[in-house]
């Protein structure tokens, strides 16, 4: 292993860990900021209590979420100077306009959400949580705008003298049909792991604890859960087609559709040669890749080895493979996992239908490990993207393999590898037994509500302090 | 262009020293200044509002590096390479430290945090002023002195907003601790800025410079005679008059000049878009919340966990 993929391994790792807890803070806080909106208009103290209890929950989760993203700002300069160079022009500036419009809004707002239950109204307040919210998301759209980006370039030139890319059209780069795709289907992701942790929690406390507030917390869950996946299948269908568009390696390397066809059959199972270069046993259905593919169960799809010569004539000679594997059950976990989770939500709201309590068991078995799923499909999701792009950085213009950092000896980068995986890993683990500790809690009763005005009169305790 | 977005990123590095400045001096100054639990949760909660949105500053001058002088951020990022992967490290348990700390009602587990906090904050106040003067030269000594002056300026800084904050012993404490702590800066910060402008003697620069060492004594001064408002007001700008010297000093990003480091001027423009139409909100809604919370708090307004 050599520096390059070191800084490969470490760039997977600490984004990966990233994506863990991010996508839970943007569901969760749109989740909570519902919760607490409910409570606004109808006054109803559970919805209260449910926003503090689950809001415990997001803060939690949050700490580590914002830590890890630190890392990824710096990370480009650090491990990928040379790449940082190349695209700088075209990424550096979503990056910025990320900080500007959505980190300070986020990070802001939600100090004032933390700390302001006693010191603002309480429509104010309520706008606090919403902002933190809207602030998360639109940094899911600036950040998805760059790396779709380096899926389909656009809104760019190259210049002859530096071979860099330069920025031409900064709306097309806001517009990229990649980038408009991308952020709904992560966003749906992004309700699909908070509504799953919201409807397991509501599952659990209502078996072990039993108290009807969480009634209203698992119709939330649960609705948000089947709701978000449906709007994953729906975005996912488009983007498939999207992607054997502007990425047909990527398409056929998940498919592992070695051979050109037309029509082309979906494969429900592969086992490739262990060089990644044909299939040994299959199981497929006819049509049907054709039909998620172009939309015509006529349609054709282009083959690995087909590609790999038009792309070896385009670009030179060499592998234009991504890992096929990898790629391959990336994009079915994703949606395996995806699925199970959907399923698991549907058995709760079905059990728990008019006012039951259902007896079985199973069930809370299941949400044990119901919050788990959505990160793991995420995580397959984003892995099978990023691998199934390589070995280019961005597609066409600048391979992973060029963009590493020069300067910096393995040694550096073994050195951050470790101590990134070792912390991060620790927090996960201190996180995961914090939220399991504080979702097990008993709902507390009605706490002391924020008052109407703003109270500047200060003779008791804060309401919240660390 | 490229020199208003030069000035845009000093401007952010210095509203990033001033701010979380404090917030690493109230940090570091955890165990002296907090001598039991509640205490400790006071000096927390002094900066428990405003820290996170304090360091999205130096995510935005990271950024706006990246975006508008790619080559720069390139070579400062990748050659500072072991400064940074501690920063990061420093920041990492800091930050999950505030939040974490109250979460179980754990003498050993708090300290643990505790202990996350003070080096989570003392580590990135050391390397800060290290990355500040590596702009300048590489020259160890030279690094040493910068190191040890981001760290004065930040324990004296976070002290006086300490005094400025809270109630009763710890203010006292506070006040008295920011002191001796300015006093004990002057020199490594004198010594710093001395050098500096001695190594790149324009006029910005030695003008920026005797400010800035003047200011610390004034911040000296007003703490002496417990004229808190005074002294903070002079610590933040000697902070920041301080870090504006090196920006002045500067005569090249990394061996590049402005020019050939910078991104496209249609980069730049949409950037410079972005900018007028974004930071006065954020500079609105930031000061807001301190003006949200600009009561000082003591020991007896903290609750129960």
């Amino acid at each position: 292993m050599d520096a390059l993929d070191i800084a490969r391994w470490q760039f997977g790792i600490t984004t990966v860990y990233h994506f863990l807890f991010v996508p839970l803070t943007i569901g969760l806080s749109f989740l909570v900021a519902g919760l607490q909106t409910a409570w606004v208009r109808t006054g109803r103290e559970h919805w209260l209590r449910l926003t503090r209890f689950y809001g415990k929950l997001l803060l939690i989760n949050v700490a580590v979420g914002v830590v890890t993203g630190l890392v990824q700002e710096f990370q480009f300069g650090m491990n990928w100077s040379e790449f940082s160079r190349f695209a700088g022009d075209v990424i550096g500036g979503p990056l910025v306009i990320e900080a500007l419009l959505a980190f300070f809004l986020e990070s802001t707002f939600l100090g004032l959400w933390i700390f302001g239950w006693d010191r603002l109204p309480r429509r104010v307040h309520l706008g606090c949580i919403w902002a933190t919210a809207i602030g998360s998301a639109l940094s899911a759209y600036v950040i998805l705008a760059a790396n779709s980006w380096m899926q389909h370039p656009v809104g760019y030139r190259i210049d002859d003298a530096t071979g860099r890319a330069v920025l031409t059209d900064f709306w097309a780069l806001l517009t990229n049909k990649v980038t408009l795709i991308t952020v709904p289907h992560t966003l749906a992701g992004c309700f699909l792991v908070a509504g799953a942790l919201v409807v397991a929690v509501a599952v659990w406390q209502l078996r072990h604890r039993g108290d009807a507030a969480f009634r209203s917390a698992l119709r939330l869950g649960g609705w948000t859960t089947l709701i978000a996946a449906v709007a994953l299948a729906l975005t996912g269908d488009t983007q498939g087609k999207i992607m054997t568009d502007v990425q047909p390696m990527k398409m056929a390397a998940a498919e592992a559709l070695y051979r050109t066809e037309q029509p082309a059959a979906f494969s429900v199972l592969t086992v490739g040669s262990l060089d990644g270069q044909r299939e040994v046993f299959t199981i497929k259905v006819p049509w049907l890749l054709s039909f998620l593919a172009t939309g015509d169960i006529n349609g054709e799809v282009l083959g690995i080895h087909d590609l790999q010569a038009q792309y070896a004539a385009s670009y030179g000679p060499g592998s234009y493979l991504p890992n096929i594997p990898v790629t391959y059950w990336g994009f079915r976990f994703m949606i395996g996992f995806g699925m199970l989770a959907a399923a698991i939500a549907a058995w709760a709201l079905w059990a728990h239908r008019r006012g039951r309590t259902p007896t079985s068991r199973w069930l809370t078995r299941a949400c044990l490990i119901l919050p788990l799923l959505p990160l793991a499909a995420n995580s397959a999701g984003w892995i099978f993207t990023e691998m199934g792009r390589q070995p280019w950085l961005t597609f066409g213009q600048f391979r992973t393999a060029d963009g590493v950092s020069p300067g910096v000896s393995t040694t550096e980068v073994i050195a951050s590898l470790t101590v990134f995986t070792l912390l991060y890993t620790i927090l996960a683990v201190v996180e995961a037994r914090l939220l399991i500790k504080y979702a097990t809690a008993a709902l507390p009763a009605s706490t002391p509500a924020a008052p109407d005005e703003d109270d500047s009169d200060r003779e008791r305790p804060l309401a919240f302090a660390y | 262009m490229t020199t208003t977005w030069f000035v845009a990123i000093a401007a952010l590095w210095i509203g990033y020293v001033v701010l979380e400045g404090f917030d690493f001096g109230v940090g570091l100054l955890l165990a002296t200044l907090g001598r039991d639990d509640r205490e400790r949760r006071v000096l927390i909660n002094t900066i428990g509002p405003v820290w996170d949105g304090n360091e999205v500053w130096a995510i935005t001058a990271i950024g706006a590096t990246f975006g508008a002088f790619p080559h720069w951020y390139a070579d400062l990022l990748s050659d500072g390479y072991p400064m940074f992967l501690a920063i990061l490290a420093a920041l990492i348990v800091r930050g999950v430290a505030f939040e974490y700390r109250g979460k179980r009602d754990d003498p050993r587990w708090k300290a643990r945090w505790d202990a996350a906090i003070v080096a989570g904050s003392l580590l990135p106040a050391l390397l800060w002023g290290a990355v500040f003067a590596g702009m300048i030269r590489d020259d160890p000594p030279y690094l040493l002195l910068g190191a040890a002056t981001t760290l004065g300026l930040f324990a004296t800084h976070g002290a006086v907003f300490l005094a400025l904050k809270t109630t009763g012993q710890i203010r006292e404490r506070a006040i008295r601790l920011a002191t001796r702590l300015g006093l004990a800066a002057a020199g490594p910060v004198a010594a710093f800025l001395t050098w500096t402008a001695a190594a790149r003697p324009g006029p910005a620069t030695v003008a920026l410079a005797a400010a800035a060492a003047l200011t610390l004594a004034a911040a000296v001064r007003a703490a002496a005679v417990r004229r808190e408002g005074r002294a903070f007001a002079a610590t933040a700008t000697a902070t920041a008059l301080t870090v504006a010297t090196l920006f002045t000093a500067m005569d090249s990003l990394g061996g590049r000049s402005l020019d050939a480091a910078a991104a496209s001027p249609y980069a730049l423009t949409v950037m410079s878009w972005a900018a007028v139409l974004f930071a006065p909100m954020v500079l609105l809604y930031q000061g807001w919340t301190y003006w949200v919370f600009r009561h000082r708090i003591g020991v007896r307004d903290i609750p129960p966990h």
